[in-house]
């Protein structure tokens, strides 16, 4: 810049190190693009930032507890500050999370911090995830970071769970024997994989330093770079919007990133560290303090999981304890089937997308959202899937039912057992019935206008409510959803005559889609026709 | 199963769009366009602006109060000084005056900042155009010659041979990583059939760390044991234990029903292993009148008069049972190892 000597002004020193950055980086053109990016507004877009924020809180607070926690088998006798456990035996690693909870100042905070944290980042994924769903978000072209973000998801479940399990403390430790009697059910190599995993016979010398190398630094790493994927694409993609006057398939309409979304965002970060720092302050979670360290021939009642591994336990709690000996060889079916069904729940997820979009065969480009009363099907798809969801979360937690409200666990497990198949389909008739009943409202909006609560009385002395028309924007809002008619098959000779081969694949896309948007699962919008006549005033009031 | 079989009319159609299009008047649903902005109170009355920008500045103080709270805290509260406050109970003086005041802190920050954002900065709604993910035909023509060109001149189509043996190097090289992955742990082997007991060991109550003689073991009372020689500051404590872990219960004879398990009692008194068959969590509750045993973790439940046979619950076998008697000294010992893997079900235990 020195040899410019015909320019008389001086670039302000933030101006001059901003270019001597866009020299080596090119970032003029990075900011041209994206500092005043466009983001449109719902206070469900807020979901996912709770999710990103908190992982961004569990990796600062969890560096800190690195510096003090010592991820190690190596028994040592207790004689720290804790009066009630001095003098056991206990591992290193239980006695560092004691020093770091009773010894280190805030050192308490930060621990409940990061475990508060870990809770509502999986709890804030999951309700993202709904989000995403029932507005049918994931459509073409966002199905890739809908499965980014279902990585996160369950890679989540597993950072949490090698989280919880490394102070080694009682109700840690039977966790993890869970886990790896439910690993030795696996058919043919589950007792090699429990040997290799734990470096022998369970519990070993090895868990704690394999799975802290596994919770700090494996799926961390990954999530990271999953994490920065999913961002990337949302700033690519640009983010979807509910449909709405001026708001189309080829516009985004919000506010810049640059004030309003880097105070509103920014600011929602502190937000939510602020509330969290402040849930970790008044509410213990996890007091490892409470019931002593791991042993394998000890066990306390009311053991239960983190609430995300809670439906993992449910299956395994109600299943029948089905086994079948032969050959030789034992299959645990009891264990077995629940820890595939675990899998089968996730994946049920992770592939909806595409089948959805074979379903409708449409592959063009989806921004504008869904309301989720528009897309019945996929809607009670949603719920039912929830539902099973929550009452195997119910089923994990069975024995809390019990002793709380004096019910038997016998009951309660059969409950579980019958509503986890009837429940989901319940659920998947009525959210569809409420559906289409919104939409039968909707409709009747659009036609017929709002219900004002003014009560005229016609000359005759008949009484009749005043509807008020709504406005054009409004109009426009209910009734520029798309609505798919359904694939057939077509007819079964070709034009001429000869027999049309139809595949398996087609018939089951045809079925498909008449359930989806079939006569009567989905309730035609208004046409203007309709609306002119209506409106035009020939007596249909 | 391509999208080319479902016609494109079956597709519904977009509405029709343009940003700002004007309300064509055959179609009263068309898109009026974006609405006219409506002015804050802010925008239109200094005075409010005033008041959201003294709202802002007193939260970002309030920030500042409470980070040096925070410190103030740090440096007061002794890290184990517990005191009552109502409604939490008795907490850490320090954990809770430093997660509230860093809290506040924290909170305060984004509050200004959103409230900032929401009354001061303008909230005219912008409209973008969006563009195609999918690129153009002519730069997926450039992009597919481009890539003929590269793989032509590699030759790699041509030259089989490099082909094929580059395919099979690098399909071979990750198999060093998984050997590597070897010395994680020892194979099972036999391990997970053996435990601790054997003929003549002893049985240690868990508790006192002496060996039992049938006489203490009381009617309805649940006793835990371990084999003699295994003690706590044993560097395999925790493995041994895992499999070793022995209940011990006395019933009247009378009321054994399964003819196995009276021949392995003594005197009504019968050992079943403690470690769950569906997991491994360890049975610890008992109920007294129907002798069943109830796993705390899944609820599996075993009548222990019965052969320890499964009645509710998870658990897919009975516990295996430990036989034992009595020794020349008084004291109950091992008839023997457990004649079945104990713990729960895995592949090779037939």
């Amino acid at each position: 810049m020195s040899t410019v000597t015909d320019d008389k002004r001086k670039a302000p020193a933030g101006e001059r190190v901003a270019d001597w950055a866009d020299g080596r980086l090119g970032i003029y053109s990075l900011a041209k693009a994206n500092m005043r990016k466009i983001f449109p507004d719902h206070w469900s877009f807020m979901l996912g930032e709770i999710a990103l924020y908190s992982f961004i809180i569990i990796i600062l607070t969890g560096v800190y507890l690195t510096l003090f926690f010592h991820p190690s088998m190596n028994e040592v006798v207790y004689h720290g500050s804790y009066v009630p456990m001095q003098g056991i035996r206990m591992t290193e690693a239980y006695a560092s999370t004691l020093e770091i909870s009773f010894d280190v100042r805030g050192g308490l905070l930060i621990r409940q911090i990061h475990h508060w944290a870990a809770l509502i980042f999986l709890a804030a994924m999951f309700v993202h995830m709904m989000r995403v769903f029932f507005t049918g978000a994931f459509r073409k072209p966002r199905e890739i970071n809908w499965l980014f973000g279902f990585l996160l998801f369950v890679l989540g479940m597993f950072t949490g769970f090698t989280g919880y399990s490394l102070p080694d403390d009682l109700l840690s430790g039977t966790g993890v024997r869970f886990t790896q009697g439910a690993i030795l059910a696996t058919p043919v190599v589950g007792t090699y994989i429990s040997f290799f995993l734990f470096g022998g016979e369970f519990p070993g010398h090895d868990m704690v330093a394999r799975f802290y190398s596994i919770h700090i630094l494996l799926l961390p790493g990954i999530m990271l770079g999953l994490v920065v994927a999913h961002l990337i694409l949302v700033f690519y993609h640009k983010h979807t919007q509910f449909a709405g006057p001026g708001r189309t398939n080829k516009n985004v309409v919000g506010m810049p990133l640059l004030p309003v979304y880097m105070a509103k965002a920014g600011g929602f970060f502190f937000l939510v560290f602020g509330v969290i720092a402040a849930i970790a302050g008044l509410f213990t979670i996890n007091p490892v303090w409470a019931l002593g360290p791991y042993r394998p021939d000890q066990v306390s009642t009311g053991a239960q999981p983190d609430w995300y591994m809670g439906f993992a336990e449910g299956l395994i709690r109600v299943m029948p304890g089905w086994e079948i000996n032969l050959w030789g060889h034992t299959l645990a079916l009891g264990v077995f089937i629940p820890l595939t069904l675990f899998g089968l729940v996730l994946v049920a997820l992770a592939v909806y997308p595409f089948i959805e979009s074979w379903v409708t065969g449409d592959k063009r480009e989806h921004h504008i959202l869904d309301r989720p009363r528009n897309a019945p099907t996929r809607t009670a798809l949603g719920v039912a899937w929830i539902t099973g969801y929550v009452i195997m979360l119910l089923g994990g937690g069975n024995d809390i039912f019990a002793t709380h409200f004096h019910l038997s666990i016998n009951s309660i497990t059969w409950f579980v057992r019958i509503s986890y198949f009837v429940g989901p389909v319940l659920a998947f008739v009525i959210t569809r019935r409420i559906c289409l009943g919104l939409q039968r409202r909707d409709k009747d909006k659009v036609l017929h206008g709002r219900e004002s609560g003014i009560i005229k009385r016609l000359p005759h002395g008949e009484f009749v409510e005043v509807h008020e028309q709504l406005s054009r924007q409004e109009l426009h809002t209910l009734t520029a959803h798309e609505q798919y008619a359904p694939a057939e098959i077509g007819p079964s000779v070709d034009e001429n005559g000869v027999e049309r081969k139809v595949t398996r694949g087609q018939k089951l896309r045809a079925k498909l889609s008449k359930g989806y948007y079939g006569e009567g699962n989905q309730i035609p919008k208004p046409t203007a026709d309709e609306y002119k006549e209506i409106t035009s005033g020939h007596g249909h009031h | 199963m391509s999208s080319q079989e479902i016609p494109e009319k079956n597709l519904p159609s977009e509405q029709d769009t343009a940003h700002g299009a004007v309300a064509v008047a055959e179609d009263p649903f068309a898109d009026p366009g974006l609405p006219p902005h409506k002015p804050r109170v802010q925008d239109i009355d200094e005075r409010a602006a005033k008041r959201s920008e003294r709202t802002v500045a007193l939260l970002f103080t309030l920030s500042m109060l409470s980070t040096i709270g925070f410190i103030a805290s740090f440096v007061a509260f002794p890290v184990e000084k517990i005191v009552y406050v109502w409604p939490l109970g008795h907490v850490s003086a320090l954990n809770l005056s430093l997660g509230v005041t860093l809290g506040l802190a924290l909170f305060c920050i984004g509050a200004g900042a959103v409230h900032w954002a929401r009354t001061l900065m303008s909230d005219v709604e912008v409209a973008d155009d969006r563009h195609p993910i999918e690129a153009d035909p002519v730069v997926k023509a450039k992009v597919m010659s481009d890539f003929a060109a590269g793989a032509e001149e590699s030759a790699i189509g041509r030259r089989k041979l490099i082909r094929t043996t580059m395919f099979g190097a690098l399909a071979m090289v990750p198999l060093s990583g998984v050997v590597l992955l070897r010395d994680l742990g020892p194979l099972p082997e036999e391990k997970l059939r053996h435990t601790l007991w054997g003929k003549g060991k002893q049985l240690i109550n868990m508790n006192t760390n002496e060996p039992l003689r049938p006489e203490d073991v009381a009617v309805g009372s649940l006793t835990f044991a371990k084999p003699e020689g295994l003690e706590e500051d044993n560097h395999e404590f925790n493995n041994e234990i895992a499999k070793a872990a022995l209940m011990i219960v006395r019933l009247q004879p009378q009321d054994i029903k399964d003819k196995r398990e009276l021949d392995w009692s003594h005197q009504g008194i019968v050992a079943f292993s403690k470690i769950c068959t569906h997991v491994g969590c360890p049975i610890s509750l008992y109920e007294q009148q129907t002798h069943h045993v109830l796993c705390p973790c899944h609820q599996s439940t075993f009548d222990l008069s019965d052969g320890a046979r499964v009645i509710f619950g998870p658990a897919g076998h009975a516990l295996p049972q430990l036989r034992i008697g009595v020794n020349d000294e008084g004291f109950l010992e091992a008839l023997g190892d457990f004649e079945e893997p104990v713990g729960p079900s895995f592949w090779e235990r037939g």
